[in-house]
């Protein structure tokens, strides 16, 4: 009882979390470990949650039979990457995953950027790609080309209007799914 | 030149709207100056020492009379009616309002201009040669490439954040005019034997605090793969360059950190995932670009004109003009012209809206309306008719722009320096007067020969101190400007970076430093010998007992060697 009000709590301040250009809501628990912590001794939140690459490499059986075991409420899994971590070694965990997450440390840390572009060109990841950390209404329109289409970030409803910056644009997309902009010759 | 289409034109009214609801909202208090840093950065705003500045952006250093018309206008109604050409295509303007940007940029626009990634860590405007296209040595036009390059790279979403700037230049052929080896990345244009267009690719070049030469990382990259070779190695650079520290993440601390071979191979294993991918550049892309590059309507003339041949020999400042501002062109008949924006007593560079449509009504009546800007901060019109060129010397130097010293030691390079620049260590325009005072005898500058003097006015090398022949380096020392001397650099090829030679000296005694230099080369080259070649063939120490003034013995055996 005690940590699902917690959480609760946690959850007041959390970030919104737009998907596919439309605010939702945002049950997601973020999992870091603390310095020090071995990525096999971290102790699993309740509900959605995000994991750590490190985690999910120590625990995946875990993490999966949780999936399996948690009695049909649908709590989901995800990861996120750092932008040190090298997306390609997710390659055979890509079905497991309900949500990949890219975190961005600080916004001029562009990382995120290849990190997506990989996870959609080279691996072909279809699933939902989450922006988290340094995410600035000003930077959407580049983050959804390369691959995102889902965000965590603080502000109003008007961030929305920044996915429509730019109507065209010199790069082909790495967007799956029927919104892709115009792309110039 | 190339021409915007419709997909152009709404890019870049889209990022005006854009800005100006940014600069709107910064203004609001709802944008941190933080915040707002990075995206004003990206559009050529910087806060400088007086005043905001912005760059705007010449790709490859093309510009139509028209859009020069434009900049004057811009700098009359916004600024103080003048702007300083850079060496990297761009005009700088010192004055603006943060406010009034948005209408800058909107002005700009609408003759297909803009100030995009003029600044900031992300892929900047793209350089060229300045006589691409007319020079009688290139292998091929390296401006469609720059064009499909500058298309690919403008507001590309994976590389808008990048660890640091990264400068990106494009040459017509072997001699190498746009400097590919101090940028981050050069692409040097050749053919393969059986005469398919591709180029060498240089990486991990710069100057800055740490001047070092591009390395080689691939011999021939098939022209078609040029824009998936680049994100390839934009990739690397972007995951891999360092972020922890401002000073070493330029693209050169990882080619140096790997080793080029290793950096080469990182990028040629991200390479097999794209080549042949989207980016290919097909045939009829490459047709569709190249036909914007097409030669103008040149007529068919005579190798010789009577009428020029005859004023060479008549008049001697015609032909010092000539001998130094006027380029061979690969038209017979047809000649390239450097408009001068070096004047004893101004800033290099420094151009007021008068001389700006003055170069811009020259450029309509002498060619064909088009211009270049060029590295060394002059103006260029690339097709003048030699019957033509009488006049337009005549009429240039009414307006200032025949100042008869392009590539000579009078046309010097410089940063603004101290005078504008809040990073500055020393100023350098007082400097550069003070030189050029000096060495103001066409006769003396022409027996000089080819000179070139470069000043920067602090470490950051904007300048380009150290492929100068001489280069001097504003330092502080003790709370006093001074100045290092720096001998041997060269930005061409063979590129070369320039050594320091000895203590600094202050800036009452550049001037006969540079002067003693310039004796000692005079007195030991061979007949016709230009000045990097004899400071090659005697040696950087030889010059440094002359610069210094001091008695050495080796000094007079060198001497005598040399002369012998
Ligand atoms: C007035 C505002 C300016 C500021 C604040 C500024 C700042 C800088 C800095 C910090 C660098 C060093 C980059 C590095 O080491 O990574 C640099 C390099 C450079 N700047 Fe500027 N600059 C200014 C104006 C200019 C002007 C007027 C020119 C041309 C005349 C210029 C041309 C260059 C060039 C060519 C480099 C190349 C050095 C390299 O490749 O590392 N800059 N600038
Ligand atoms: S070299 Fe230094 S002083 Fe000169 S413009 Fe660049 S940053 Fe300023």
């Amino acid at each position: 009882m005690k940590s699902k009000l917690l959480i609760m709590k946690e959850r007041l301040q959390m970030a919104k979390l737009i998907k596919r250009r439309a605010v939702v809501a945002n049950d997601w628990n973020i999992l870091t470990l603390a310095e020090g912590t071995p990525p096999a001794a971290a102790r699993l939140p309740y509900g959605d949650v995000l994991v750590p690459l490190a985690v999910w490499q120590a625990r995946k059986w875990d993490l999966i039979q949780r999936q399996w075991n948690d009695g049909g409420q649908g709590n989901r899994l995800g990861i996120w990457l750092a932008p040190t971590d090298d997306p390609l070694t997710l390659a055979g965990d890509l079905e497991d995953l309900d949500v990949i997450a890219v975190h961005f440390p600080a916004v001029g840390d562009g990382r995120g950027y290849s990190i997506a572009r990989m996870l959609r060109s080279r691996l072909g990841y279809r699933g939902e790609l989450r922006a988290i950390g340094a995410v600035e209404r000003d930077y959407l329109h580049f983050l959804e080309r390369v691959g995102f289409d889902a965000f965590e970030i603080e502000g109003d409803e008007s961030v929305l209007d920044s996915f429509d910056t730019f109507s065209v644009a010199y790069q082909p997309t790495t967007i799956p799914g029927s919104w892709q902009h115009e792309v110039a010759a | 030149m190339y021409a915007y289409n419709d997909i152009d034109r709404r890019i870049v009214a889209e990022r005006v709207t854009q800005f100006r609801d940014q600069t709107r909202r910064y203004l609001a208090g709802e944008l941190t100056e933080d915040q707002f840093r990075p995206l004003r950065l990206q559009n050529g705003l910087y806060y400088e020492k007086h005043n905001p500045l912005l760059r705007i952006a010449i790709p490859y250093g093309q510009l139509s009379s028209k859009q020069l018309r434009t900049l004057a206008r811009i700098t009359r109604i916004y600024d103080r009616g003048y702007g300083h050409f850079t060496t990297r295509h761009n005009l700088q303007l010192n004055w603006v309002r943060v406010d009034r940007v948005p209408e800058i940029l909107a002005e700009l626009a609408e003759v297909d201009m803009h100030s995009i990634q003029s600044c900031g860590n992300c892929i900047r405007v793209v350089t060229a040669d300045p006589l691409a296209g007319v020079s009688p040595s290139e292998i091929a036009d390296p401006r469609p490439w720059a064009e499909l390059f500058r298309q690919w790279a403008t507001l590309h979403p994976e590389f808008a954040t990048l660890p640091r700037k990264f400068k990106v230049a494009f040459s017509g052929g072997p001699d190498d005019a746009a400097s590919t080896r101090i940028h981050d990345l050069g692409f040097e244009m050749l053919k393969d034997t059986a005469g398919n267009p591709g180029f060498r690719v240089w990486a991990g070049g710069g100057l800055g605090r740490t001047p070092i030469l591009g390395r080689m990382v691939r011999d021939f990259l098939p022209a078609a793969e040029l824009l998936n070779y680049s994100e390839a190695l934009l990739r690397v650079y972007n995951l891999q360059g360092r972020r922890d520290n401002l000073y070493k993440s330029r693209l050169k601390v990882l080619v140096q950190s790997l080793g080029a071979e290793e950096f080469s191979r990182r990028v040629e294993a991200e390479w097999t995932h794209l080549r042949g991918g989207p980016l290919t550049l097909t045939p009829e892309r490459i047709a569709a670009v190249m036909a914007h590059f097409a030669a103008p309507a040149y007529e068919n003339l005579p190798h010789c004109d009577a009428r020029f041949e005859l004023a060479r020999r008549s008049d001697k400042g015609f032909a010092a003009w000539v001998a130094s501002n006027v380029h061979a062109h690969r038209v017979p008949g047809y000649a390239a012209v450097t408009l001068s924006l070096k004047r004893p007593g101004k800033a290099p560079g420094d151009a007021s809206a008068q001389t700006m449509e003055a170069a811009a009504d020259l450029a309509e009546r002498f060619g064909f309306g088009e211009l270049r800007t060029s590295q060394t901060q002059n103006l260029i019109l690339p097709d003048v008719k030699k019957s033509d060129l009488y006049n337009l010397w005549q009429e240039a130097k009414k307006f200032g722009l025949a100042t008869a010293t392009v590539g000579l030691l009078a046309d010097v390079v410089a940063c603004p320096g101290g005078d504008y620049c809040s990073l500055a260590y020393a100023r350098t325009l007082p400097v550069v007067a003070e030189i050029q005072a000096r060495f103001s005898s066409q006769t003396e500058l022409a027996d000089i020969g080819p000179l070139r003097l470069n000043i920067s006015g602090c470490v950051n090398a904007c300048g380009h101190h150290h492929v100068g022949d001489i280069g001097i380096l504003g330092i502080n020392k003790a709370g006093e400007e001074h100045y290092q001397i720096i001998l041997g650099g060269r930005s061409t090829a063979p590129a070369a970076i320039g050594k320091v030679i000895g203590p600094s000296v202050s800036a009452a005694e550049v001037p006969e430093v540079v002067a003693r230099i310039v004796a000692h080369y005079r007195a030991c080259r061979y007949p016709k010998e230009n000045f990097s070649d004899t400071l090659r063939r005697i040696g950087i120490s030889s010059f440094m007992s002359a610069a210094y003034a001091i008695e050495e013995q080796t000094f007079d055996n060198e001497r005598e060697v040399a002369n012998g």
